[in-house]
């Protein structure tokens, strides 16, 4: 069984006990465990259950590549699945539950997978459930989605309450990793004057070196990582942080990181997650090596583990993964498990080693400690179900029919080698080269990602870099290099005994028959085995991105960390070809999963996305807006009043604009200025009416097109003086307007005197509409705005009632109307002021849905509705805004190709339903037949559609094909289902024809 | 004017490792035209008294300021109910020019972070070294996803000017940014 040894752990504080729960289950351990560490030292050794088959798993590794032991973490609105227990540091009240299970974690009635682990071989669900069609849907995936999957989702009322936060970082030299390499990296970056910043994903400082024995200068490596951080920490041009993950290499030096503030410490005044997005000139990857598993049956048996994670949890935290412990083994580094587990008076039953012969001196300290070591054996198979009992021996080369002998154990540590952590090299195009001797992919320094200027910008040192033994020479040189500086010796010199050569063992026994690889795990977390990849070979599968989806070998949360080279190995034995062939599958960022939260940053709730307010928008709020989103805006849809409904409000507005005086808050309109020498000639080639033409004071209607002669924006464009105008552009248009302009005057016309200000924000804009609109503007005092001095389509500058007013004679409701724009500063108090003094008159404001209907009923267009990115201005009958007297202008050509030009084309026109009704939204006009795609033929759709009040029916605008020609037809609209709506094709003017209201 | 003329947020303010003010109304005049002509130099001169600021820099002269904004764009700041008669004198000056003259106070917010750690706050929210940036510079940037320019105007206060139709998405990311207990010991 697993327990907590009575001494030692370098990283626990015995006095200060943490207690958690797992499962319900109430638990202790110390601070500084992880979630994992305190597992163990309770003795609980079975964590989850496997993906598919649903076997007992438990801790395989001590870190960021643990494949077992995912949690559910916390609970409600902290609830997260799929944690791993070896990063989770231990806090008290920390609450854990294991995963994947049915009903319970000792007792999963889906174990029965595992019994025919046959049925559920690589490529399964691609072969069994293909037919009947019908059944995936409603049977299979189903019953697939219950029994395979890891943790559970939140649930769907849950809010994260914790914060997020991102962060911009920039720095000459970022190095990843705070092991001994890094450490060394970052001073030797530092102290040649470099802008230096140092992350360590884990809490501590050091990697594994303290824990395997390192020594530096003679001394144990503690000494020298505390007296090189002592240094770091002074030095003005260094940043450390620890907690903080590498989690991607992007181009041009673009990293991005994963800090994990307080998930140690849970408080809510601190963001949980920072976000990290460092710029930096250099990185240097430090990141380390992780251990292969060796595949023998039953490798996933709960007490099977990594040796170094072995070794990891006895030294830092003084807990044993058994009483009774057995080393596998390729190599002499695994060695150090069992020296390491004798002196902690753990019984070490034997080291097998695969090898034939085993005279190093970590083999020469183990058997003189008296540890027994068997060579050139195997594991033929691992006893027990939910946690290790035994195993049985077999010699190595052989098929595993017989078993040479039988160890009892509770701990099995394993090893098959290590691998260099490439990943950050890789993201960003770094190319990987085979190690003879390690059997490794290890990054190639001639082939490193490139820069803007060609030259690498990522360098790698340590054993992420190929070293697995001496590194502080390969860090100096690294850190001097990416400062910009010649590599000088290494001030400081590691040591470590040499070890012999491992020799590579991909499936042991080498010779294993199908019964035994069918139980050799490769993927833990995926449930990916031997078998599944040599099936896969069979079946046709060379490429190692196509073998990888078939099984789905590393394709679990892990990405494969553990089972990346193992996997790669077995398929190019089962291919006939050496491992670099086979080659590597895409390494891609991040290295371990990060929050939504960190990548979500401040963006959530009511920062989610910036929301435009104008200058009245609290007088809206605190007067029955119901709101709609228009843009990035928040405009008043209606304003309701104490139990009215929507529809009867928008009515009663309407019939109020059009018989009273009325307010239309139309600040989010865009207001444009452009002026310069060459203003008019610039307006006429944006617009596709003549505009250079305009007087001084007056107004003009104008079209705007984009190269291929589709409407992109329309408005009204006044003239301020000899050099400039103000257009007006929809709400939704401002930005993309500006930039539009700024677009052709930067890139095409640049020797154009022409310059744009977006002054949208700076007017508060009020439409006054209404009979009664000059009767209330009469009131304020201050301008003359009589028909005869201010007639329709001109506009006045004065002090209006005491507000600085420009006063513009348009009109998109077709009553009398006066946009009065004032200062935004002055908006609400304006606003306060209109209806105050048109309180008397029947004041209301109104909000869009009035303003759509009253234009409709005016059969005026509105971009959006009538266009759609496909429609010209001749298709909207508006060729009267067509200058023919122009050279050019924007959309002139595209507006002549034979396309729009076709006759057939489909054109505005109104509808008018034979019996009154609204017709629905976007409807088709059907016709009998089926088009070439088999849907039904159509002829037509709705654009605009309403109930109008002051009518009392429904009106309707839609483009029709060739609907000018066919004034009078009835058409029939796609309703719900088969039903039909008879419409008759009439003049889209519903209201006041000849214009005389606007005209008063 | 000033009984009528409300800024977007009057006295909006929070208090965390940086204290976020929003500022009032400011004067503030766009100018557009060749930087290098003398009649622009003299104009802005003789009319806000202060010279051509050089590539990213403020210069301050009393109550006004004369801020570079791009290569051919300064922004003027004043008190907010002394820019029109600034705007007016400025395009009288500069009649004949090619250079355009816009009030566009109203236009904008300012919010005014005080504290050492003011660029700690603003890296959450802006891609800028702002080891970069000392008193008397300006940056155009973002912050989050709109739109912001940063005024270093002394060693521990900055002005940031947005749109003022974003006056309350800025006041909340830039206080969720400094609140107490996220200092992230970037540059202090």
């Amino acid at each position: 069984m697993s327990h907590r040894l009575p001494n030692g752990g370098r990283l626990i504080a015995r006095g200060t006990p943490r207690n958690f729960t797992f499962n319900g289950k109430s638990m202790s351990g110390f601070a500084g465990d992880t979630l994992a560490a305190a597992l163990l030292a309770n003795d609980q050794i079975l964590l989850g259950r496997s993906f598919k088959y649903h076997r007992p798993r438990g801790v395989v590794a001590s870190g960021a590549e643990e494949p077992n032991a995912l949690m559910e973490l916390g609970t409600g609105d902290r609830f997260e699945p799929n944690q791993r227990a070896t990063t989770t540091e231990l806090f008290d009240g920390l609450t854990a539950a294991s995963q994947n299970h049915w009903p319970s974690l000792d007792f999963d009635v889906l174990a029965v997978n595992n019994l025919v682990p046959q049925f559920l071989t690589a490529g399964f669900y691609y072969k069994t459930f293909l037919r009947p069609r019908a059944f995936w849907k409603h049977v299979y995936e189903p019953i697939i989605r219950r029994s395979a999957g890891l943790g559970r989702a939140p649930a769907t009322n849950a809010r994260d309450t914790d914060r997020y936060e991102q962060i911009y970082g920039f720095c000459d030299v970022l190095v990843i990793g705070g092991g001994i390499a890094g450490l060394q990296a970052a001073l030797s970056a530092a102290q040649a004057g470099a802008k230096v910043v140092l992350w360590e994903q884990t809490a501590h400082w050091g990697g594994r070196a303290p824990v395997d024995g390192v020594e530096i200068d003679g001394k144990p490596a503690d000494d020298w990582i505390k007296s090189t951080l002592q240094t770091l920490e002074s030095l003005p041009n260094v940043q450390i942080r620890t907690r903080c993950m590498g989690a991607g290499v992007h181009d041009h030096g673009y990293v991005l990181g994963y800090e994990r503030i307080t998930d140690h410490a849970p408080r809510t005044d601190a963001p949980r997650h920072r976000l990290w997005r460092m710029r930096a000139g250099k990185i240097i990857t430090a990141t380390g090596a992780i251990e292969r598993p060796l595949s023998f049956a039953g490798n996933d048996v709960p007490g099977v583990m990594l040796a170094s994670a072995m070794r990891d949890y006895i030294v830092n935290y003084a807990v044993s993964p058994g009483k009774v412990i057995v080393v596998v083994t390729n190599n002499d580094d695994a060695y150090r498990s069992a020296i390491t587990a004798h002196e902690a008076g753990i019984k070490v039953a034997a080291v097998i080693d695969a090898r034939s012969e085993a005279n190093g001196a970590l083999p020469g300290q183990a058997r003189a400690l008296g540890i027994r070591v068997l060579t050139g054996q195997g594991v033929r198979k691992v006893k027990g179900g939910k946690r290790v009992t035994g195993v049985e021996l077999c010699p190595i080369d052989s098929d595993g029919k017989t078993q040479s002998e039988a160890l009892d154990c509770d701990a099995i540590a394993m090893s098959g080698g290590w691998s260099p952590v490439v990943h950050l090299w890789s993201h960003c195009g770094g190319k990987l080269t085979w190690d003879e001797t390690g059997h490794f992919f290890r990054p190639d320094p001639a082939r490193p990602p490139l820069g803007a200027d060609g030259a690498g910008f990522v360098l790698t040192c340590g054993s992420a870099h190929g070293d697995l033994g001496a590194v502080l020479a390969g860090a100096h040189a690294a850190g001097q290099s990416a400062a910009g500086l010649t590599a000088t010796d290494a001030p400081a010199t590691d040591s470590l005994p040499d070890e012999a050569p491992l020799e590579p063992v991909w499936i042991m026994p080498r010779a294993a028959d199908y019964d035994l690889r069918m139980k050799m795990w490769l993927d833990f977390q995926n449930d990916v085995k031997v078998s599944d990849v040599q099936l896969a070979a069979r079946e046709g599968y060379q490429s190692v991105e196509h073998t990888k989806r078939y099984t789905t070998l590393g394709m679990a949360t892990d990405q494969g960390k553990l089972s990346n080279i193992n996997g790669l190995a077995v398929l190019s034995d089962a291919l006939g070809q050496p491992i670099p062939a086979t080659g590597t599958t895409t390494f891609r960022p991040p290295y371990t999963p990060i929050s939504i939260g960190a990548i979500a940053g401040e963006a959530r709730g009511s920062t989610f996305q910036p929301l435009r307010k104008s200058p009245i928008h609290d007088w809206h709020d605190a007067n029955g807006a119901d709101w709609e989103p228009v843009g990035q805006w928040r405009r008043p849809y209606t304003y309701l009043r104490a139990g009215e409904k929507r529809h009867d409000a928008v009515n009663r507005e309407v019939k109020n604009a059009r018989e009273n005086v009325a307010l239309l808050d139309a600040s989010t309109l865009g207001k444009i200025l452009v002026s310069g020498p060459d203003a008019g000639r610039f307006l006429d080639m944006l617009y596709t009416n003549m505009m250079s033409t305009l007087k001084p004071g007056k107004c003009r209607y104008g079209l705007m097109c984009n190269e291929n002669g589709f409407l992109m924006d329309d408005g009204v464009v006044a003239r301020i003086d000899a050099q400039s105008f103000l257009v007006h552009t929809t709400s939704g248009g401002a930005d993309r307007i500006h930039a539009w302009m700024e677009d052709w005057l930067q890139c095409e016309w640049w020797d154009w005197k022409v310059h744009t200000v977006n002054l949208t924000e700076q007017f508060a804009q009020i439409a006054v509409v209404g009979p009664k609109a000059r009767q209330l503007l009469e009131r304020l005092g201050g301008m003359d705005l009589s028909r005869d001095t201010l007639p329709f389509m001109e506009w006045a500058e004065g002090r209006l009632g005491g507000f600085d007013a420009r006063v513009f004679r348009i009109s998109f409701s077709g009553e009398l109307s006066f946009e009065i724009a004032v200062p935004a500063s002055q908006g609400r108090a304006f606003w306060e002021r209109l209806m105050a003094e048109g309180a008397d008159m029947g004041i209301m404001p109104y909000g869009t849905e009035a303003l759509h209907i009253l234009r409709a009923e005016k059969g005026f267009i509105m971009i959006g509705d009538e266009t759609d990115g496909t429609v010209i201005p001749q298709d909207l009958n508006l060729n009267w805004a067509i200058s023919k007297k122009k050279d050019d202008f924007l959309g002139k050509r595209g507006m002549e190709r034979e396309a729009m030009i076709d006759p057939k084309r489909w054109k505005l026109v109104g509808l008018e339903t034979l019996d009154g009704s609204v017709l629905p939204h976007a409807a088709l006009a059907v016709v009998p037949g089926l088009n070439a795609n088999k849907q039904a033929r159509t002829e037509g759709r709705v654009t605009s559609t309403y109930y109008s009040a002051t009518l009392g029916r429904g009106i309707a605008m839609g483009l029709v094909e060739r609907g000018t020609d066919r004034m009078g037809e009835e058409i029939s609209f796609a309703g719900q289902g088969e039903t039909r709506i008879k419409a008759r094709i009439v003049d889209p003017v519903f209201y006041d024809k000849e214009g005389a209201k606007q005209n008063v | 004017m000033s009984e009528i003329s409300v800024s977007a947020l009057p006295a909006a303010q929070s208090e965390g490792f940086v204290r976020v003010t929003e500022a009032g109304l400011r004067g503030m005049i766009t100018l557009r035209g060749d930087l290098a002509s003398a009649a622009i130099a003299k104009a802005v001169q003789e009319i806000t008294g202060a010279a051509l600021p050089p590539m990213r820099r403020i210069v301050q002269a009393g109550e006004n300021a004369v801020v570079w904004m791009s290569p051919d764009e300064l922004l003027i700041l004043c008190p907010h109910d002394q820019a029109p008669g600034m705007e007016a004198a400025l395009r009288a000056a500069l009649a004949g020019e090619f250079a355009t003259v816009a009030n566009v106070s109203d236009a904008r917010a300012v919010f005014s972070l005080s504290g050492t750690a003011w660029r700690d706050a603003l890296a959450k929210l802006c891609p800028v070294d702002f080891s970069t940036l000392g008193t008397g510079d300006i940056r155009r940037t973002r912050a989050a996803q709109v739109a912001a320019a940063i005024l270093v105007t002394g060693p521990e206060e900055v002005d940031l000017i947005c749109f003022r139709s974003v006056a309350q998405y800025m006041f909340d990311i830039l206080s969720a940014a400094a609140s107490a207990g996220s200092e992230p010991a970037l540059y202090v």
